[in-house]
């Protein structure tokens, strides 16, 4: 689908304003964007510490046409619950309790709090946007922070793995669990429509490639993240009632010969720049292992 | 109606009272039987609410922010390691101004291990922005709760509001309570206003924004004078509820105070026993009374150096200690006189009951004695371990 069918399908209306502090290229405002389109304005956000909570504006303005609870770094999937059990019990049901978490308020800090509401069924939306760093404090290391990746805590590059967020969300049964990347707009846009129709937890993991902490340049946001998806890094999926389906572009990615080299997501982006050989030859070993476990899931 | 109930108990037929819809909590002994409690009313369809067993008292207190902040009334009740696990989301209740009830069956802090009654947790919340009470009874419990919804959600307040009893003595020994008519305390407290600070998306507004040190500065301000207005609406409260049952509370409680010489202060249910040696040591011929403190926050000074300006000698008993200073409630009596200008008056403070450690009727007659030798030689301010050494 191309920029025309965007234009047809995504409603004009912006809940995100002009003029708002987030940086030049930044993923969270193009991401925030579309959910808020996709819910047609009808929703509660609640933003623990992250990048978005300067994003949203000084008091006492507000760059967002929805109410928004600030939250503490471990609590957003906790004060959802408790919003989302207030609405339920005064009966109103037209509006969407959304959890806009990053990666360290999600999978290290938030971990406790999502799993509860996960497990406890509560009607929340709660999407990540990963981009694998603390950015807000500068750039360190998190959980979701790729193999290889240099931060500022981590300066010759991350040892360890990338935690299988949505993957240990969807372990909880829940309805329903997506990924999405901001590099593909109306995937996202109709994961969040899709997500809004399930009562229950919902879970979207969306990958936001940030141009300050991934060191490339800020009008390459897009780009990346669509690299990202085009080598299979970053495999679009939903997982609908237990049922996993890959989505988008990533559909035809399960033949290895579809999909770049990771080397192509890898060379655009400063935090990779000190990979060895080896370290790249690992990475691409990561990517064909991850995607042979997907082949498991859709036979 | 008259119960059999323990403060436990009265706690949770004082949420139900208050038609609370929304209790979020994480079990903690000695708090656990509230929560059942009201578990049962839900499940049994006596208590129109929802229940959210949280996995943590950190997101207990956050799932009542979430609850507050779009318009409904909210409990939570914990304890000790529980309290302290909440505390950052304690600062952040109050700093949103959202009127939440908490119970806190008060006790000691590990480690080593200890389930039994001690203050420190509960005043660990002292400068958080939470009006602080303490109850000595059942009765108190139940009383304090219904009232605190009231003194909470009243528009010049907009605080949470902290109700404390102590571990076992109170939370699990039953006593016969008064429990008010549904349809009387209907008129008392009403359904939660509809504060400005409700969030809802026909009329969208953002709660807790970045704001420049100009504007924090400003939100503390008014956080302060708030506390300054509860002080008086606690009193106000106090008497309406007088009026609906009888019994009326302030922000202490005088035993016997008037014409003595020698008072000892306290809180929780050591008061029972000290009002005992009140009785006592009045029948010897002393001239002793008693305060309880039922309200820490906003802290009662006006009240207390109005008593005190004129005794010889105050004895502060207490079941806390702030390390590397002395005990909690005594060093903010001293404080609190000597901001008042009151000189002539002895103040010993009596660290006692740590850890549940027992301190009965006798040992506040050995402690009145003591503060009465020691106001005799003129004594200056002074920490006694009590119970630690021979003799005292």
């Amino acid at each position: 689908m191309g920029t025309r069918d965007l234009f047809k399908i995504v409603p004009k209306e912006e809940y995100l304003l002009p003029g708002n502090p987030s940086c030049p290229g930044c993923p969270a405002s193009l991401g925030l964007r579309y959910v808020l389109k996709a819910l047609d304005g009808k929703a509660i956000l609640v933003i623990p510490a992250c990048c978005t909570s300067i994003i949203i504006g000084p008091y006492p303005h507000s760059s967002v046409k929805v109410p928004v609870l600030n939250m503490a770094f471990a609590a957003a999937a906790a004060a959802a619950t408790g919003i989302s059990e207030a609405l339920e019990l005064r009966g109103i049901n037209d509006v969407h309790v959304v959890v806009w978490a990053g990666d360290g308020g999600t999978s290290d800090i938030g971990l406790q709090a999502l799993s509860g509401a996960a497990e406890r069924g509560n009607n929340i939306i709660y999407i990540c946007y990963d981009n694998e760093a603390y950015m807000n404090t500068g750039i360190q290391r998190s959980g979701l922070t790729p193999y290889g990746a240099w931060t500022t805590t981590t300066i010759k590059g991350k040892r360890e793995l990338k935690k299988d967020m949505p993957m240990i969300v969807a372990m909880h049964k829940v309805p329903y669990v997506a990924t999405a990347s901001v590099g593909f707009p109306l995937d996202l846009y109709q994961k969040v429509k899709k997500a809004s129709r399930y009562r229950g937890f919902k879970y979207i993991h969306l990958l936001a490639p940030c141009p300050y902490g991934w060191r490339f340049p800020a009008d390459k946001t897009v780009e990346v993240a669509k690299l990202a998806v085009k080598t299979g890094m970053w495999p679009l999926y939903e997982i609908e009632e237990g049922r996993f389906r890959l989505t988008g572009p990533s559909s035809s990615l399960i033949d290895p010969s579809r999909r770049l080299p990771v080397i192509e997501y890898l060379k655009v982006q400063g935090r990779f720049r000190h990979l060895s050989e080896k370290d790249v030859r690992d990475i691409q070993r990561f990517v064909d292992e991850m995607w042979r476990r997907i082949e498991e899931l859709i036979k | 109606m008259r119960m059999l109930l323990t403060s436990n108990y009265a706690a949770a037929y004082a949420v139900k009272l208050a038609k609370v819809d929304i209790v979020a909590a994480y079990p903690i002994t000695p708090q656990t039987q509230v929560v059942e409690k009201l578990a049962e009313f839900i499940e049994r369809g006596l208590m129109r609410a929802r229940m959210i067993r949280v996995e943590s008292e950190h997101s207990a207190m956050a799932a009542c922010i979430g609850g507050s902040a779009v318009g409904a009334r909210v409990f939570t009740a914990t304890s000790s390691q529980g309290l302290l696990y909440m505390y950052e989301m304690l600062w952040w209740a109050s700093g949103a101004r959202l009127p939440i009830v908490m119970g806190v069956v008060s006790r000691a802090i590990a480690p080593p291990w200890s389930i039994w009654a001690d203050h420190s947790d509960i005043l660990s919340m002292r400068d958080s922005g939470w009006i602080i009470f303490f109850a000595e009874n059942a009765q108190e419990v139940l009383d304090t709760i219904v009232q605190a919804y009231r003194i909470a959600e009243d528009e010049k307040v907009l605080l949470p509001v902290a109700v404390g009893w102590d571990a076992f003595t109170s939370s699990h020994t039953a006593e016969p309570v008064e429990l008010p008519e549904e349809k009387e305390i209907e008129s008392f407290l009403p359904e939660r206003p509809r504060t400005p600070f409700v969030l809802s998306p026909s009329d969208p507004s953002s709660h807790g924004n970045l704001a420049y040190p100009e504007d924090y500065f400003k939100f503390r301000y008014a956080i302060s004078e708030s506390m300054k207005e509860a002080r008086r609406v606690i009193i106000e409260v106090g008497k309406k509820y007088a009026k609906l049952t009888g019994r009326e509370y302030g922000l202490m409680d005088k035993y016997r105070c008037e014409d003595a010489d020698i008072i000892l202060i306290t809180m929780g249910s050591m008061a029972g026993d000290a009002k005992d040696a009140v009785d006592v040591m009045r029948d010897e011929g002393y001239k002793v009374g008693l305060i309880k403190l039922r309200c820490l926050r906003p802290f009662p000074k006006e009240e207390l150096g109005d008593l005190l300006k004129r005794v010889k000698g105050v004895g502060v008993v207490e079941r806390s200690f702030s390390m590397g200073r002395g005990g909690v409630i005594s060093v903010e009596t001293a404080s609190a006189l000597t901001e008042l200008g009151i000189k002539d008056v002895t103040i010993i403070s009596y660290i006692a009951g740590l850890g549940g450690k027992d301190v009965g009727m006798d040992d506040f007659v050995k402690i009145f004695l003591d503060l009465q030798d020691k106001c005799e030689r003129g004594a200056s301010f002074e920490t006694i371990w009590y119970g630690m050494k021979e003799g005292m």
